[in-house]
């Protein structure tokens, strides 16, 4: 009978395990700070966008929709030509496509797009996943600060455009 | 169980069917939440159910009343009849086991002289509601189930009849009342003060009768007849609601039977050393320590239960008949030289 042994050390693994604290975090009650670079929700900075298309054009699930015009904006020195801007109209992120890839995020030549650790936006309707510009501007207010690189990185310090 | 009353006999007959449902529901549901919700759960590092009362006390109340509400199926091709008969037999079954165990003097249901004989007769007849769902379900699930379940039962029953043949013998009686009175004024080598429970002598018939009472109950490692990963859910796959609930009663109501007979005849029953045997206090103490018991003893068949995978058909055809009935039998014939020799 040589299985004996290793029968008798899988009920002192059981038993064991048993005895020891679980570590489960009992949610709804007891809310986990995620980490600070969590992907919990893209967030828009609608100043920054300057309706380049990279993101839309990127996202692997096609789940970002944006609409623009152009117009013109007094010039940046006395006496010059009014320049052409675009104007962001919409900008929808249907989060029930995303898959939380952060192309778009990494993508954004222009830093519009923001990770946020938010991550309770969860919905009755499928449709209310649809955030607009508006709410995902509510987003950026909980975007968090990059931390610091380590001691002596060259890299300077990304920072969050407030 | 008359309580000095003067009771007509539909009375004592009422009394008795409601006390019988008490000692039966009592055990299975504390056994359901403390080992299959929690013991099992931790073992797993889960919590288990935590949301329904506080720490989940209340869940087993949620599921009856979820099942309850279960459309009642039947499937098309089923026999009907035997199909709504199957799961009040194997409860039936369960509950007449119920009827000869003494938890206490005088708090039993019947004092039958031939009373662990009745329980191991009676608590077999589950195998043939299990057949008849098997059967009945028009189903090669439930049919190749109810064969596996009936062939392992039958397998099972043996070593554990030749099991508790030790402590008859050593006991000298078949009366379940008497076998409890033989361990509490036995004596290990003259010193009385213990008894003599007989899971020391007969450790061997105890691990025998854990064994056999796993698998009687269909329990991992022995749940071959339910194994979900070929048969589904064995002859349990086609019954919903009120008929599912009966069958999940009936396991857990089997297996506090089975932990019962296995307090009573190596755990000393309703006595524990220092208590008076026969004093009228243990009527109301005798319970509660035979369910102290009975946890114990269904502790370790959980233990077993929650640790071990399962074994394939013919590794456990082969385990019974091959090396638990040799065992029985070395354990019976030792135990009969010794009795002779002492």
């Amino acid at each position: 009978m040589p299985e004996i042994p290793g029968l008798i050390k899988g009920l002192g693994v059981t038993f064991k395990t048993m005895l020891q604290p679980n570590v489960t975090v009992q949610y709804p009650h007891v809310k986990e700070a995620p980490a600070a670079r969590a992907r919990g929700v893209i967030a828009l900075k609608e100043e920054n966008c300057t309706v380049c298309m990279l993101c839309a054009r990127q996202c692997p699930d096609w789940c970002i929709y944006i609409e623009g015009h152009k117009t013109k904006a007094p010039p940046r020195r006395e006496g010059g030509k009014p320049r052409t801007v675009q104007l962001l109209d919409r900008f929808d992120i249907d989060f029930s496509l995303c898959m939380y890839c952060g192309i778009c995020v990494e993508v954004c030549p222009f830093d519009a797009l923001f990770w946020s650790p938010e991550f309770e936006y969860s919905e009755p309707r499928i449709g209310d996943l649809l955030h607009d510009k508006s709410k995902l501007g509510e987003w950026f207010l909980t975007v968090p600060d990059y931390t610091a690189y380590e001691a002596g990185a060259e890299v300077k310090q990304k920072k969050v455009p407030r | 169980m008359t309580f000095g009353l003067h009771l007509a006999y539909w009375e004592q007959s009422l009394v008795r069917v409601l006390f019988v449902l008490v000692a039966v529901l009592i055990p299975a549901g504390t056994f359901v939440y403390v080992f299959l919700f929690k013991m099992m759960s931790f073992m797993q590092s889960r919590l288990g159910p935590m949301e329904a009362g506080p720490y989940g006390s209340l869940q087993l109340l949620a599921e009856v009343g979820k099942s309850l509400q279960k459309e009642d199926i039947f499937p098309e091709r089923a026999d009907r009849h035997l199909f709504a008969f199957a799961p009040y037999l194997v409860v039936g079954a369960v509950l007449l086991v119920y009827v000869v165990i003494p938890f206490g003097p005088d708090a039993y249901f019947a004092n039958l002289d031939t009373g662990i004989f009745y329980a191991l007769a009676v608590s077999s007849v589950s195998v043939i509601g299990i057949l008849i769902a098997g059967w009945s379900s028009a189903n090669k699930y439930s049919l190749m189930g109810g064969l596996r379940a009936a062939g392992q039962l039958i397998a099972y029953e043996l070593p554990m009849v030749l099991a508790v043949v030790g402590v008859v013998i050593q006991a000298g009686t078949l009366n379940l009342k008497n076998i409890v009175g033989a361990q509490a004024n036995g004596s290990m080598f003259g010193f009385s003060g213990l008894g003599n429970p007989y899971i020391l002598t007969q450790i061997i018939g105890f691990g025998l009768f854990l064994l056999a009472s796993q698998a009687e109950l269909t329990q991992a490692p022995f749940d071959m007849p339910v194994a979900e990963s070929e048969l589904v859910s064995g002859y349990m796959t086609e019954y919903s609601g009120l008929r599912f609930l009966l069958f999940f009663i009936g396991e857990f109501a089997s297996a506090g039977a089975f932990a019962a007979l296995a307090a009573t005849l190596y755990l000393g029953g309703w006595w524990l050393p220092g208590l008076d045997l026969n004093a009228n206090y243990m009527n109301v103490v005798g319970p509660l320590v035979v369910l102290a018991k009975m946890m114990v003893v269904a502790f370790l068949i959980f233990w077993f239960r929650f640790t071990y995978p399962r074994f394939r058909e013919d590794q456990l055809q082969t385990l019974a008949w091959k090396y638990l009935i040799p065992l029985a039998l070395v354990n019976i014939m030792a135990t009969a030289i010794l009795k002779v020799v002492f």
